[in-house]
This record gives structure tokens, C-alpha cells and sequence, in this order.
């Protein structure tokens, strides 16, 4: 997670980027609950892809412990209505909510960085164009459109992401063209563009290193808001189906087992909070860490 | 001014007509499109005579033009699954959301700007921890399940509040009918927009509190708290208007899971019924409708920042 910066004349700026390379890590660690978020983060991940490995109970199979059982050294989480190992779906259906979220956001992060860095870079038409759809996009209640999209074109994972993707690009566009707009007038553009680079080659190899760490914080700020959009779609019944397992579809279904199983219900709900929670506080701790304007003097 | 309104106005118009075009394209062309909504046991007459009806038989092109034409007086339509107009039966939903998000707004916005500018004068203070932990919390929980867990609480465990519907109309009104049944979804539909406001209020103050007029200020002797009411808020409350405006959509999408929650008969629900009954008439009016009620909303933020901030106006 290195991010460098290239060395840049710094006497006409206001603002002194950081000196020669800066971890992002070593950036977060003043900031506790940041840094807490990165590393329950991990172990989280770790938990939901490795622990199928050692737990190997089904997701989908019946257990004979009944249904809804309660706790117990089989099944730490108890047994669903369909008597499935509850401990098995929350790790099955963690992987689903967190690959859904981090393909949404990878997604997300392209579209959003070709249109803003698209926009800021070459100005005039393509600017006008660009921004011009970045912002009605912004101004539309994305949500009815993904319901829309989700009825007509179906719920499989693919589309899924694809369709939340397609619904959370924007934010991130209007930070990497604001950031283009800013490193395009540097020295060192100036003189790849004069020495004759092709704009792919500036945008490529000079702009976007530097707005590297505005992608991350925007990509960490996504990954939350995307797996929040795929619980809300999910509690609708148009997200990813039965029997695949996934922390929204699980909190759905737990609904009218509310009051005798509210295990049920609790457990893919925090693990919902705790996740999107964490993503938001490491988000703006390295918003902070990162952003100029916060560094101490 | 004129100028700039019209400019707006235009591209209003332009979004309007782009929402629609992809609406109705992505709605007429998936496969999953009208002609698959039939009963699955229609025979091949039927088909073919519900086609005819609907017009799915001439180009997709020709039935936009026909529709948008329609909708442009008012006619949005008939309901495939119900038979009644469109425009009638979003007509009869729209008021209760409107209800449900002018609560929201006002809540919103008075206790927002409030712990906003609270948070950024103790800035670094226990206050602000506080304040800053609660907004990203708002912003973590899904808020269905916050309804779930409230109406679990409120509704089941202490029978205090209504768990489901728009409490009492018509007739028999009960003030505390009407407002026991507001309160819940208005809560919910506050964390998730809520956050944003306190939050942008913070760093709009924080932006002001480091200009030099604020020092002046200091300097010439002011209280501090005519530095940061009067010289300080008045400034900082120009782009919360702006955040407002933005917060439009993001409250229309939080209001379909919030009505979705405790069976809150606005348009929320309506689209969620119109999807799943694949009801292509009503989901495309829904659509056009709060598309509308959005570009109107953000009219009236562009006028009233317009009026606020003299600088906009020669734009």
C-alpha cells in the first residue's frame, strides 16, 4: 500500500504535499479508530475467506439439530428456520456481502476515474458532457432505478453489482476530475506533454499516481456505501436469491423469526454495522490523514 | 437571474426527458420486459390480444414518442395490474411521502445545523467525538434494520408506538394517532440523511471560523458568540442550503425502504408494488413523478441560494 509522490517544485504552492513516500498505513496510525477499522478489517476478511476452511458444515444442508435451535457446540449461531447451520451462512453469506461490495466498488472506481479524469484532463466538450451526466446522475434518486433495473434485468450477483456499480460512480468522478484538474497544471505534466506523451500516457503514468490516495479514500467510503445498497435491495427482495446466503437476504429472512429467533435478526444486521462502520471510519481517517488541509503543521 | 433560472430551467427539462428515455428503453427492451408480465398459463389469442392492446406490437420508438406525448398532459397511463390511470394512483400515494419527508427535512435540518455547528465550535472536545461517532454510526446502519430493531423495542416489547401504518384519516382523527404513527418512520428516515447535514455544517463552520473576517472580528473585541452567530453562521448556512438540495434524492430513495418498513402507503411503496407486479405503466410514472418532484425541489434550492447569496446572481 506505498503510495509515492513524485517530487514536485513546492515553493508556488499553497499546500506542501507530504515528502518523498508516505505509507498510507504509517499516515492512519495517528488516528486510533482508523487504524483499529483497518485491522478489524482484516480480521474480519480473514474470517469470512479463510473460515470455510475450518468450518466446513454446509451452508445449505439441513442440520438434525431441527430448526431453529438454539446455540450449541454444532452450531455456535444456532440453526435457521430451515434447520441450516447459522455459523456456516453468516461466514457463506459474509463472502457474498463482502465480494459484492468490493467488486461494486472496483466497478465503481473505473467508471468513476475514466469520466473524471476524462473530464478534467482534456476540458471543453468531453467536460461538459462528462459532468454534465455525473451531475443529473446525482440529482436522481438512484435508488427507484435500481429497484427498475433490478425487476427487469433480474438478480443474479453479476448484474447485482453491476447495477449498484452503475448507481455509485459519481462521487468518485467529481473528486478525480477535481484532482485532474489540479496536477494537470504542474511542471511535470507540462513537460510530458511537451516532450510529446499521448494523453493516455499522461493520465496514466503522471495524473492518476497522484490522486491515488483521493481514489482509496473514495474507494473505502464506496465499498461502505455499496454494501449498505445491496442489504437494502436484498431486504426488498431483489437482491441476490435464496439459497445463496448474503448478510442482507439472511436479515430478510430472519424477519418473521423475529421473536423466537432474534439471533436471527441481529447477528447479519451488526455484522452489517460493524463492517460498513469500520469501512466509513477508515475512510475518513484516511481522508484526514491524507488531506493537506489536516496535516499538522 | 432571469437568465440563470431559464438556464436551469433547461437543463431540468433535458435530465426530465433523458430519465425518461432510459426508463423506458431499459424497461421495453430487457427481456424481461412488458410482453413477458402475462399470466403464465395465457394462451396464444390472449397474448396476442393483450399485445394489441398494450401497442407492444409497433416499434419501441414510436411507443415512446406516443407516451411521452401522453405524459406531457397529464396522461401517464393505465395500470397494468390494477386497470385505474397512473396519474391517479401516484396522485393518491404522493401526499403521504411529501408528509413524511417534510417532517424529515425540518427535523433534519433544525437539529442538524445545530449539532453541526455545536460540533465544530468544540472542535477536538469530547462534543465533537461524539457528535462525529453517532453521524458515522447513522451512516452505518441499514435502515430497515434499525426499523426492525425499533419496532421491536417500541412496538413489541413497550406497545408504545404503532409498528405499521398512516395511523388515522378522515373521520375519526386523533392528533395522537396522527403523530404516533409519523414518529418512527420520521426517525428513520432522519439517520439517513441527518449525518450528511451535521457533518457538512461542521466543516462549512469550521471553513468560515478560519477566514479573516473572523479574525477581524475577534480582534475589534466581538463576543465569541457574536463572532459565531452572527459573523460566522450567517456564512457558513449559504452552502447547507446547497447540501439540502443535494440530500433531495438521497431522502426519496431512504423513503421507499422507510415506507417499506412500517407500510407507509406513499409513493415508496408504490414503486416496490409496481416492480414486484412488474406493473411497466406505474414504474415508469413513479419514476417520471420523482424525477419531477426532485428537479423541482432543486429549482427551489437554486432560487432561494440565489437570494441568499448576492454573488450567484450574476451567473
Amino acid at each position: 500500500m506505498e503510495v509515492s509522490t513524485k517530487p514536485i517544485l513546492t515553493e508556488d504552492l499553497d499546500v506542501k504535499p507530504s515528502q518523498g513516500k508516505t505509507s498510507v498505513l504509517k499516515a492512519l496510525r495517528n488516528n486510533k479508530v482508523a487504524y483499529g477499522s483497518f485491522w478489524f478489517l482484516v480480521v474480519i476478511h480473514a474470517v469470512v475467506f479463510l473460515g470455510p476452511l475450518f468450518w466446513t458444515t454446509d451452508p445449505d444442508t439441513l442440520q438434525d439439530a431441527g430448526s431453529l435451535a438454539s446455540w450449541s457446540l454444532q452450531h455456535p449461531f444456532g440453526t435457521d428456520d430451515l434447520s441450516r447451520d447459522v455459523f456456516a451462512r453468516m461466514l457463506h453469506g459474509g463472502r457474498v456481502t463482502l465480494i459484492v461490495g468490493l467488486a461494486a466498488m472496483l466497478f465503481s472506481l473505473l467508471i468513476g476515474t475514466v469520466v473524471g479524469a476524462c473530464a478534467g484532463f482534456f476540458g471543453k466538450v468531453v467536460e461538459s458532457i462528462l459532468m454534465r451526466i455525473t451531475e443529473a446522475m446525482m440529482a436522481i434518486p438512484t435508488f427507484f432505478f435500481i429497484l427498475v433495473a433490478l425487476t427487469v434485468l433480474g438478480t443474479s450477483p453479476a448484474m447485482v453489482i453491476l447495477v449498484i456499480a452503475l448507481a455509485g460512480w459519481m462521487e468518485i468522478a467529481r473528486v478525480v476530475y477535481g484532482e485532474t484538474l489540479k496536477w494537470k497544471e504542474y511542471e511535470f505534466v507540462e513537460a510530458a506533454n511537451a516532450s510529446g506523451a499521448t494523453p493516455f500516457r499522461i493520465l496514466t503514468k503522471y495524473i492518476i499516481p497522484q490522486i491515488v490516495p483521493s481514489i482509496i479514500v473514495s474507494g473505502t467510503l464506496t465499498i461502505a456505501a455499496a454494501i449498505l445498497t445491496e442489504s437494502a435491495i436484498s431486504y426488498l427482495g431483489l437482491g441476490i436469491q435464496a439459497p445463496t446466503a448474503t448478510w442482507g437476504n439472511m436479515l430478510q429472512n430472519s424477519q418473521q423469526y423475529i421473536w423466537t429467533a432474534p439471533v436471527l435478526g441481529v447477528l447479519p444486521g451488526v455484522a452489517i454495522t460493524i463492517v460498513v462502520l469500520a469501512y466509513n471510519f477508515l475512510g475518513d481517517g484516511l481522508r484526514d490523514a491524507l488531506d493537506p488541509k489536516f496535516v499538522k503543521k | 437571474m432571469l437568465r440563470f433560472l431559464m438556464n436551469r430551467l433547461g437543463q431540468s427539462i433535458i435530465l426530465l426527458l433523458i430519465v425518461t428515455i432510459i426508463t423506458f428503453f431499459l424497461i421495453n427492451l430487457a427481456p424481461g420486459g412488458p410482453s413477458s408480465t402475462m399470466r403464465m398459463d395465457a394462451t396464444a389469442e390472449e397474448r396476442q390480444a393483450m399485445v394489441e392492446k398494450l401497442g407492444l406490437d409497433e416499434p419501441v420508438m414510436v411507443r415512446y414518442i406516443e407516451w411521452i406525448g401522453n405524459a406531457f398532459q397529464g396522461d401517464l397511463g393505465t395500470s397494468f395490474n390494477s386497470g385505474e390511470p397512473v396519474t391517479q394512483r401516484i396522485l393518491e400515494r404522493l401526499p403521504y411521502t411529501i408528509e413524511l419527508t417534510i417532517f424529515t427535512i425540518l427535523i433534519s435540518v433544525i437539529l442538524g445545523i445545530f449539532l453541526g455547528v455545536l460540533s465544530a465550535i468544540k472542535r477536538g472536545k469530547a462534543q465533537d467525538h461524539v457528535i462525529n461517532f453517532f453521524s458515522v454510526v447513522g451512516l452505518s446502519v441499514p435502515a430497515f434494520w434499525l426499523g426492525l430493531m425499533l419496532i421491536l423495542l417500541f412496538s413489541i416489547n413497550l406497545g408504545w408506538l404503532p409498528s405499521s401504518g398512516v395511523g388515522s384519516r378522515g373521520e375519526e382523527f386523533s392528533l395522537w394517532g396522527y403523530v404516533s404513527h409519523l414518529i418512527l418512520p420520521v426517525l428513520i428516515l432522519t439517520t439517513t440523511v441527518l449525518p450528511n447535514i451535521v457533518r457538512f455544517t461542521r466543516s462549512s463552520m469550521l471553513e468560515v471560523i478560519s477566514q479573516n473576517y473572523i479574525r477581524t472580528a475577534r480582534a475589534k473585541g466581538a463576543k465569541e458568540s457574536i463572532v459565531l452567530y452572527v459573523h460566522a453562521l450567517r456564512n457558513a448556512l449559504i452552502p447547507i442550503i446547497t447540501i439540502i438540495g443535494m440530500l433531495i434524492p438521497r431522502l426519496l430513495s431512504g423513503a421507499v425502504i422507510t415506507e417499506a418498513i412500517f407500510g407507509w402507503t406513499g409513493i415508496g411503496t408504490l414503486i416496490i408494488e409496481a416492480a414486484r407486479g412488474r406493473d411497466y405503466p406505474l414504474v415508469m410514472g413513479v419514476t417520471v413523478v420523482i424525477t419531477i418532484v426532485v428537479v423541482v425541489c432543486n429549482l427551489l434550492v437554486d432560487l432561494l441560494y440565489s437570494r441568499v447569496d448576492p454573488r450567484v446572481k450574476n451567473v
